[in-house]
């Protein structure tokens, strides 16, 4: 059983363990009258890198003492700190003990809790503590020492091992320092063996590949499902290339864009396209900007008005690019104003505020909000919704599906808000993507059938717990390991 | 050429940011590319700018409807900008008590301070106070049982707007806890409703988004997908 880090019942132990040791010492003279003695220490302490890592771990392993179990209640294990480190805990100790100093000093004068008695002092009274303090914290400079060799000042703390247990994964180490470490065996009295210590320095090494496939967080299994994800999309695509045709559902909300864009033509009003409240960087407005590209392109040959604030500037930027190619596509290079795509504020309710009165004085006829949305979502769509526009919304913000359900004619649900650049352009590579996102899904149906099998069977055979616990440890694999 | 470039740098940001991800060695490459993106959103910020005053200057010039907010924004625009750039009322840092400028432009008790705390965080306060109001009109709408799915709507709405209230505690504070119908009370059956029927429906929602952004990315990256950079051919 492997250790990376303590946890919090082990951190009360060590606390307890700790302020413990501070009263026992070797070879005290136990309750009963029974001299006591530390256990035998560990020994064979090896230290090896830990494989497939980002050179931030070394493996630590040891050989039980032989008191083990019968005298050993613990074991500590501890790191070497760098030069630049014991300096800094130098430094912070003696820190504390000026302040220490300085404090009973000033007890000295006032008893406890000074501090609040501070406030009613006179200036001369002040100015005679201030002489005071300085006096203690000079005489404190001259007496503080510490040896910088010493095993205290040499070794930190990392964390503790239970009996029978014989390794421990050290983590977040330099990749450019090299550590030597220490294991100390702790008795059932409190008192410690000898520290064992490993013989050589070791820096822990950056790896090619940061794959650890066993442990939660670890990279190797997310790539093994991007690699075969990404391959059933592309497999799609080249078949889809290949001209074999690819039927997709009706999606409701982008067979309306036609109807809304017509809408806005016919009542001669402008057409409102919000890309979210992103960046360029959120994969969300770049959807955005794919959709508005469609948009804007019947748009243009419908000669409708379309008006896109942003509230970011790069994405100002992007939008303009975007709609220009698309009056240029539909042959009217000419109708594109790039003074209707423009940079509003990067504040979210000051965007909101702004959109809110500008569709109230310019009531668009067809309203689109497509991207990333948070809290503002439901005022631009009841806003939209009371001016009597028609109102498309897509986004994949769980948590502003809702509003946006609530609130507008047809909303696009996540995935479908992805969809929508293929759908609209109908190219047989955009849809074959999407054939391939259908290999995904069958991909998590099928992992989601085997992790429901395994915890049933593991509740199943409760009356055998051998095999209980093997169904259970799989599932929890599944879980925390290859889907974490 | 217009649109190669956009895509030869689309694919290569992309395809370093995925190497970095998995490749230690690499980590570096993906944190510069990071950097690339804020330079560039630097430099845009200026353009957004320029582009603000631009359009309300154009709109107070031509008198279009609702001119008078645009010369508010220009006001606030100016004098906050004035005021946070030049540092007016900051006190100077007082480890370079000599420079003038050396203290920070948002230091408690400072003008730009002052228009933060008592004129910017009010107006956001407010817009976001509206919403409470949206939310009920929104809500209205939503819960009319018009059809079989609004009623369930408007059923489980209700189960849980009283689950989280004390009304739904006295309403079912009849059944006994260790009964077996406990799971009835309305407090236990919303917290039955949000984690079951609610995380399935989220995960589902959650799990279509997440394949939705890796198709939709390696579409981009690929360059199948070109619309972003508009539908015009080279």
């Amino acid at each position: 059983m492997k250790h990376s880090r303590v946890s919090p019942l082990r951190l009360l132990f060590l606390l307890a363990l700790v302020s413990s040791l501070a009263s026992a010492t070797h070879g005290q003279e136990a309750d009963d009258g029974v001299v006591s003695s530390p256990p035998r220490p560990p020994s064979n302490l090896r230290a090896v890198d830990y494989p497939m890592d980002k050179g931030e771990k070394i493996d630590l392993t040891w050989d039980l003492s032989l008191d083990d179990p019968e005298n050993v209640s613990t074991y500590l294990v501890y790191r070497s700190r760098t030069d630049k480190e014991i300096e800094k805990k130098i430094a912070d100790d003696r820190k504390k003990f000026i302040d220490a100093v300085k404090t009973a000093a000033t007890e000295g004068l006032f008893g406890e809790g000074w501090k609040d008695r501070m406030a009613d002092l006179t200036q001369e009274q002040l100015t005679h503590v201030r002489e005071v303090r300085s006096r203690a914290a000079e005489r404190a400079e001259t007496t503080f020492s510490s040896d910088p060799t010493s095993e205290d000042n040499v070794y930190k703390f990392l964390g503790t091992a239970m009996p029978g247990e014989n390794e421990f994964v050290i983590d977040k180490l330099d990749g450019k320092k090299s550590y030597t470490f220490m294991v100390k065996a702790v008795g059932t009295d409190l008192s410690q063996s000898a520290g064992v210590v490993t013989e050589v320095g070791l820096t822990p090494v950056l790896q090619w590949f940061d794959g650890e496939w066993n442990t939660s967080g670890g990279r190797f299994w997310l790539s093994i499902i991007i690699l075969v994800f990404c391959g059933a999309v592309v497999f799609w695509i080249l078949r889809a290339r290949s001209g074999k045709p690819i039927r997709v559902r009706k999606i409701a909300g982008l067979e309306a864009v036609d109807e809304a864009v017509g809408r806005a033509t016919e009542m001669g009003r402008p057409i409102l396209f919000v890309p979210g409240i992103q960046d360029m960087n959120d994969i969300q407005t770049i959807a955005a900007m794919t959709i508005l590209s469609h948009i804007s392109k019947t748009a243009a040959e419908y000669d409708a008005k379309i008006e896109v604030p942003t509230a970011r500037s790069l994405v100002m930027t992007t939008a303009r690019e975007t709609v220009q190619a698309s009056y240029l596509t539909a042959g009217k290079p000419d109708a594109y104003n790039q003074d209707l795509i423009y940079y509003v504020t990067d504040e979210q309710f000051g965007f909101v505020a702004y959109l809110s009165g500008m569709m109230v004085r310019e009531k668009p006829a067809a309203c689109f909000y497509m991207g990333a949305f948070y809290a503002e979502s439901l005022i631009l769509a009841e806003t939209g919704n009371h001016v009597g526009a028609i109102q498309i919304a897509g986004t994949a913000m769980p948590a502003q599906l809702p509003f946006f359900v609530a609130a507008c004619d047809y909303t696009l649900i996540g995935e479908e808000f992805f969809a929508a650049s293929a759908y609209l352009s109908g190219s047989p590579e955009e849809l074959g993507s999407l054939k391939g996102q259908d290999v995904g899904k069958i991909i998590v149906v099928f992992l989601m059938f085997i992790g429901i099998t395994l915890f049933t069977l593991a509740a199943l055979t409760s009356a055998n717990p051998g095999l209980s616990s093997i169904f259970r440890n799989m599932g929890d694999f599944l879980k925390n390991v290859i889907l974490t | 050429m217009k649109r190669t470039v956009p895509l030869i740098i689309t694919f290569l940001g992309g395809v370093v940011l995925i190497i970095a991800y998995f490749i230690p060695y690499t980590q570096a490459w993906g944190e510069k590319a990071a950097v690339f993106f804020d330079v560039l959103a630097a430099i845009a910020f200026v353009l957004g700018g320029g582009n603000l005053l631009k359009n309300h200057l154009k709109k107070v010039s031509d008198r279009v409807a609702g001119w008078g907010y645009s010369v508010i924004c220009l006001v606030a625009f100016l004098v906050t900008l004035t005021v946070g750039l030049g540092k007016i009322g900051v006190n100077p840092n007082t480890q370079f008590s000599n420079y003038a400028w050396s203290g920070v432009y948002d230091q408690v008790g400072s003008p730009f301070w002052w228009l933060y705390e008592y004129g910017f965080k009010p107006l956001t306060a407010t817009m976001f106070a509206i919403l409470a109001f949206y939310v009920a009109s929104a809500a209205f709408r939503a819960f009319r049982a018009k059809n079989f799915e609004a009623i369930l709507l408007l059923g489980t709405a209700f189960i849980i707007l009283l689950g989280r209230t004390y009304a739904g505690v006295v309403l079912t504070g009849f059944i006994p806890d260790d009964s077996a119908f406990s799971g009835l009370k309305l407090e236990n059956f919303t917290v039955y409703i949000m984690q079951v029927f609610n995380t399935a429906g989220n995960r589902a929602i959650m799990i279509g988004i997440a394949l939705g952004v890796a198709s939709t990315s390696l579409k981009v990256l690929l360059g199948v997908d070109r619309s972003y950079l508009g539908s015009g051919g080279d």
